[in-house]
């Protein structure tokens, strides 16, 4: 894990949500947090590179913004770096990860497993519906395997702004 | 050239907001203007950049603005998706009683894709480790009655991408 000390985490803390809206706002968080704007912005570029931080910025509403889609696929264990490079490589893909269903691995154990084991998830956007559809049709014919299409129907809770659990984490 | 308000604003370029979107889509520039550095990149001025921001908040386009964390760099990777099958005519009643849970972090209902995939509700659980996840898990199905609806509890095991959404189509930028 990436060594972050008080001040990372308190502009973590202070900001998931609520950058200010003026012309220098890194001033703005360093007055609030009492030290220099330079030293945000040192802060901010250093768990940026670090790859803490995705980004700073704006998080758009997702059926506002265009079309999306949480998308999964059945690998073989060996092949699923291979695979979720592919995966990765795809125009619109901007959350990818291999899962894994602890209960199903128990059943497997007992010759008891059925069904399709999906390993692979990823979420794929785009403008608009028609060329999501022909990203994933794409990337479809590319991976040779039908891809389990979930589409959203209704959100009842979408952020992922919440407070860290640092005393979990450990560090300093 | 004067700024203009928010409430004057004329965009003379109808790609300029686009433009805006793409770029803001990769997050700001680390430097102490970040949005005149943004305006002169898509062609506005900073006082119409950040009248376009504003509005798109007051409009929900843009639903939080700030640090945006990847939580598995963190250290926090033991991240559960729980998916349930659960009536159609409870689905939301549940899906809403779900996301209320402060251990859960997302909840939506999705569609089933029958025979393969029965699951109609996802929520996501982050935390830094599985035990505390699944003991976390047991006590929300207590509470809700859930004990008995089929659901699979899949980890997270290794990201691949953790990136923002990008919806602005790459000629506009």
């Amino acid at each position: 894990m990436a060594e972050l000390d008080a001040l990372d985490r308190r502009l973590i803390d202070a900001f998931q949500r609520d950058l200010p809206l003026c012309t220098r706002p890194f001033a703005a968080m360093a007055e609030r947090l009492g030290v220099s704007e330079a030293e945000v912005l040192e802060r901010l570029q250093t768990l940026q590179q670090g790859e803490v931080l995705s980004r700073v910025g704006p998080v758009f509403d997702h059926a506002r913004a265009g079309a999306s889609l949480l998308a999964a696929v059945a690998v073989p264990e060996a092949e699923c770096d291979t695979v979720a490079a592919a995966i990765n490589r795809s125009p619109g893909v901007n959350h990818n990860y291999a899962r894994e269903d602890l209960a199903r691995e128990d059943l497997a154990r007992d010759g008891q497993v059925s069904g399709i084991d999906y390993n692979l998830w990823f979420v794929m956007t785009a403008a608009d519906e028609v060329q999501l559809e022909a990203r994933l049709e794409a990337l479809e014919e590319e991976l040779e395997r039908p891809l389990l299409r979930l589409p959203m129907v209704e959100g009842y809770h979408i952020d992922l702004g919440f407070p860290i659990p640092w005393a979990e984490l450990g560090g300093p | 050239m004067t700024q203009p308000t928010s409430t004057t604003m004329i965009p003379r370029d109808e790609a300029a907001p686009w433009r805006l979107r793409a770029l803001l889509e990769r997050g700001l520039p680390l430097t102490e203007r970040p949005w005149l550095a943004l305006a002169e990149a898509c062609g506005m001025s900073e006082g119409e950049v950040l009248a376009w921001v504003e509005r798109w908040r007051r409009e929900g386009l843009i639903k939080r603005m700030g640090l945006v964390v990847r939580h598995h760099a963190l250290g926090i990777r033991a991240n559960a998706m729980v998916v349930w099958d659960l009536p159609d005519e409870h689905v939301s009643e549940v899906g809403r009683q779900l996301a209320a849970e402060p251990a859960v972090t997302l909840c939506y209902r999705r569609r089933r894709r029958l025979p393969e995939w029965p699951y109609n509700l996802f929520c996501m659980i982050h935390g830094t480790r599985r035990e505390r996840v699944l003991a976390a898990l047991d006590e929300i199905a207590g509470r809700h009655g859930l004990q008995e609806t089929p659901h699979r509890v899949l980890f997270c095991r290794k990201a691949y991408k953790q990136r923002g959404g990008r919806y602005t189509r790459e000629e506009r930028i």
